[in-house]
């Protein structure tokens, strides 16, 4: 439901004009009220605080049910968030009720980091409903609305004073939630140095600005009720699930060898409170406040974050189809220049290593006509050697033959000589 | 159905096992009356049929008084779309009322058109409202879409004229229509059943959707409802006047043969109209256009932006269930997948051509050792054969020599002995 608040506005441009009858319309709060008891509400509560405070048995104590799950070790690495939704139902009244836990919570040695987890949480409850609201179809009226209502913070029962580690978280989660800070297992403290804790914690709380909820005071139905309990912040509790006999009836305590601490007794605790500011009283108001002050926060933030804004340097009202078109516009031109960017440097690189490559072949070829070269030279000096083999070889054969002619020649000279020779002998004779 | 503010006090009872957001409804109620309610309602229908009369009659005011004369009683050319704003309390309950009437709606010789001012004003309340809900700052965010529109058909008896099947077609998608038969004092009880009849049958031909009063969940009530729709459309009759009859005083109007009572069940339908209209389905209408009739228009309107006329139906359709915003982040995280796969696409052929001519290079290197080895060889060879035939040279040459030394000495030895017997055989 959209936050109209018609009620500022009621007087600006209509006339009052008085009614000669009975119309009608005065059930339309019934209507309304109708119409919501048909969807069912829904109520989304966070419990923040250290292991072993007893943020699940309170919740217990509260709607009246054993929610499941079992208790948490103390050896979590982190904080992490545990939510369960459960369906209640109350004469008519059906409710969609949504128990988130931090697990772990105050357990590490380094507690820097603790809230993150938890702001975190709450952020993504937030931006899934501005996605939803955002969508060019939505279905709003049938989401559902998993945003924190409620966060309870449980205060450790010192005594003394809040811890720093609750001090940072709830500055952390004071924007965002609706913070309803309790002191838990409150029967371990005495009534005076309850009254002293109380004061304590709210001093601490008004000088660090931390911003906790406060009940309503404007509608005068439940003013006064509402700026009591105010006084009574922080509720001091105690939750029981167990039952004992007081008198006739069976009660919710915690029973001591020294006596009974009855939840429902408003001598022992706030508890009763806590139950009528949280659920009876002002449900409906977290509510309201979740989705008017603090989702609108966010909303804002986020869009301012994403670059869109109410107006344009020139005093005109963005339309919020110009702000998209514009948007997109510069989205799209921020994608094609990425790509263009990368096809370039790709361009560079296939230059690069071409240009690399052709070196390498260039080289190569060096190396290669180098080679060819030397080859060359070897082979001439082989056909040098080769001729000069020849040469020889020639000279050698001339040689030979002359030789051998000369020999012929002489033999037969000397044949015929000695022929001669002997013939002259003869004749001689 | 009860007035006044619900008292909360039963409901603070210690109840064992109570928890107590029973009480969420009372809580509710409370901050809804205080918050005070809205509703713009448009009555459109030509001249003279009684439409300010009616809505006079309807919230029991004089709307339209001296002081603020009606648009009947000014003469338009043209259609004019005007509003007026009244604030009426009842019962503790705030309501801003917005009246939008449509003076020359009908009246002009030639009609063609005349819807359209009054579209128009339709969709500029809901671009009021759509831009005021899609500002970074929001606050005061008036509703002024119109919540209903009263369509008002001469009672001619016969069945609707073009004009109205028009209008009724070209506005059942953007406001909640609800037709009524005017004036319908002027037809006895018969004519006007054949009316109504003719009248429902030529609704459902030309498949106009007129607002169909749901059942709202109060057992008493939807019996009523179910009754109430065989009566469709309602017949209506209106007045300013106060009558006296049988001792009562009752808005109707005077004729010589008896007094045509507003508020009476058996004259016209005029009581079931203001219980529905205002009574019991006055949220349901608001809730209708709120969550039909504007949803429809955003989406259309949006879709327009977003999706540039979105050609492509299948990537629209994908397009329509997400906000723009997360739209532009999956285009975004698209892209920087294509981007990536493109990246890696390149890098691959890069890779691959970059290797081919590695390789390339590499078998031409392989290639030229090769070629160049097998010279080498080659030359190695021939150098062997050289060596080979040199020896073997060698080897014959000194044979030779040897030979010829051999020779040369035989022949020294020969001539010696020539010589020896010479000197010899000269002796004798």
């Amino acid at each position: 439901m959209a936050a109209t608040e018609i009620a500022r506005q009621a007087g600006e441009g209509a006339r009052a004009v008085p009614l000669a009858g009975h119309v009608g319309f005065d059930s339309m709060p019934d209507q309304l009220v109708n119409k919501s008891v048909n969807h069912g509400f829904c109520f989304n509560i966070l419990c923040v605080g250290e292991t072993g405070l007893g943020k699940s048995t309170l919740m217990d104590t509260l709607f009246n049910t054993k929610f499941e799950g079992e208790p948490t070790q103390h050896n979590q690495p982190g904080v992490q968030l545990k939510s369960n939704t459960y369906e209640l139902q109350e004469s008519n009244v059906r409710l969609k009720l949504t128990v988130v836990n931090t697990v772990g919570f105050g357990d590490q040695i380094n507690k820097e980091d603790s809230y993150k987890s938890i702001v975190e949480f709450i952020d993504t409850q937030f931006e899934a409903y501005l996605q939803e609201e955002l969508k060019i179809k939505r279905t709003l009226h049938s989401y559902h609305d998993t945003r924190i209502h409620a966060c309870l913070y449980f205060i450790a029962p010192t005594g003394h004073s809040l811890k720093s580690l609750d001090l940072v978280t709830m500055k952390k989660l004071d924007s965002k939630v609706n913070i309803i800070p309790i002191i838990a297992k409150s029967d371990a403290i005495s009534k005076s140095e309850l009254t002293k804790f109380k004061i304590k914690i709210t001093s601490e709380l008004v000088s660090n600005g931390v911003q906790i909820y406060q009940f309503p005071t404007d509608d005068e139905t439940v003013a006064e009720i509402n700026s009591t309990m105010n006084g009574h912040l922080p509720f001091a509790v105690v939750g029981s699930t167990e039952e004992v006999k007081i008198g006739n009836k069976m009660v919710k305590a915690r029973q001591y060898p020294w006596g009974t601490v009855q939840v429902e007794n408003e001598n022992h605790c706030d508890f009763v409170k806590l139950r009528e500011m949280l659920i009876r009283v002002n449900m409906e108001d977290l509510r309201e406040q979740t989705h008017t002050r603090h989702y609108e926060l966010y909303r804002r933030c986020k869009l301012e974050e994403m670059g869109f804004k109410d107006t344009d340097p020139d005093c005109k009202p963005f339309s919020l189809q110009e702000t998209y078109e514009a948007k997109r516009n510069e989205f799209m031109g921020d994608l094609q220049k990425k790509e263009e960017e990368m096809r370039q440097m790709f361009v560079q690189r296939v230059k690069e290593k071409e240009a690399e490559l052709k070196e390498a072949e260039k080289e190569l070829h060096e190396k290669f006509d180098r080679l060819k070269k030397l080859h060359q030279d070897e082979k001439k000096k082989l056909e040098d050697k080769k001729k000069s083999l020849d040469d020889e070889l020639n000279g050698f054969k001339q040689k030979k033959t002359a030789a051998e002619l000369l020999q012929s020649q002489a033999q037969q000279a000397g044949g015929s000589t000695t022929l001669k020779r002997d013939k002259e002998r003869k004749n001689f004779f | 159905m009860s007035s006044g503010v619900r008292s909360m006090v039963s409901m603070m009872t210690n109840l064992e096992g109570y928890v107590g957001f029973a009480n969420l409804p009372n809580q509710v109620y409370r901050k809804s009356v205080k918050r005070g309610f809205e509703f713009t309602l448009m009555v459109v229908g030509e001249s003279g049929l009684g439409k300010s009369t009616l809505i006079n009659s309807l919230f029991l005011t004089d709307l339209y008084s001296k002081d603020y004369p009606g648009p009947s009683l000014r003469i338009k050319k043209t259609v004019q779309v005007e509003q007026s704003k009244v604030l009426v309390k009842e019962g503790g309950v705030q309501l801003t009322l917005t009246i939008v009437d449509t003076p020359g709606f009908g009246d002009a010789v030639d009609n063609s058109n005349c819807w359209q001012p009054v579209i128009n004003y339709i969709d500029s309340k809901c671009e009021d409202f759509l831009n005021a809900e899609s500002r970074v700052n929001r606050r005061l965010m008036p509703d002024n879409r119109v919540h209903c529109c009263l369509y008002f058909i001469a009672p001619s008896g016969h069945g609707l004229k073009p004009l109205d099947i028009e209008f009724m077609k070209r506005l059942h998608d953007k406001v909640n229509v609800i037709p009524l038969i005017a004036k319908a004092d002027t037809l006895t009880p018969e004519e006007c059943q054949l009316f109504k009849k003719q009248i429902m049958k030529e609704i459902q031909e030309h498949k106009i959707q007129i607002y169909e009063f749901p059942d709202i969940e109060d057992d008493e009530d939807s019996k009523l409802i179910r009754k109430i729709k065989e009566r469709m459309p309602l017949a209506v009759v209106g007045s300013n006047v106060v009558i006296e009859v049988n001792g009562k005083k009752v808005r109707g109007r005077q004729y010589p043969w008896g007094v045509a009572e507003v508020e009476n069940g058996e004259h016209c339908d005029f009581t079931v109209l203001r219980n529905m209209l205002i009574r019991t389905h006055m949220q349901d209408l608001k809730d209708v256009t709120n969550n039909v009739h504007y949803e429809n228009y955003r989406s259309r309107k949006l879709a327009a932006v977003t999706c540039n006329g979105g050609v492509d139906t299948s990537k629209t359709k994908n397009q329509m269930t997400r906000s723009p915003l997360a739209q532009m982040e999956e285009e975004r995280r698209e892209h920087v997948m294509k981007m990536k796969k493109m990246e890696t696409e390149m890098e691959q052929v890069f890779e691959m051509k970059v290797k081919e001519k590695k390789q390339k290079l590499k078998d031409s290197e392989a290639e030229l050792e090769r070629r160049h080895e097998q010279m080498k060889k080659n030359l190695e060879a021939q150098y062997k054969e050289l060596e080979e035939k040199k020896r073997h040279h060698e080897e014959e040459k000194s044979n030779w020599e040897a030979q010829q030394r051999i020779l040369e000495q035989q022949k020294l030895d020969a001539s010696k002995t020539m010589e020896k017997n010479k000197k010899k055989g000269k002796i004798f």
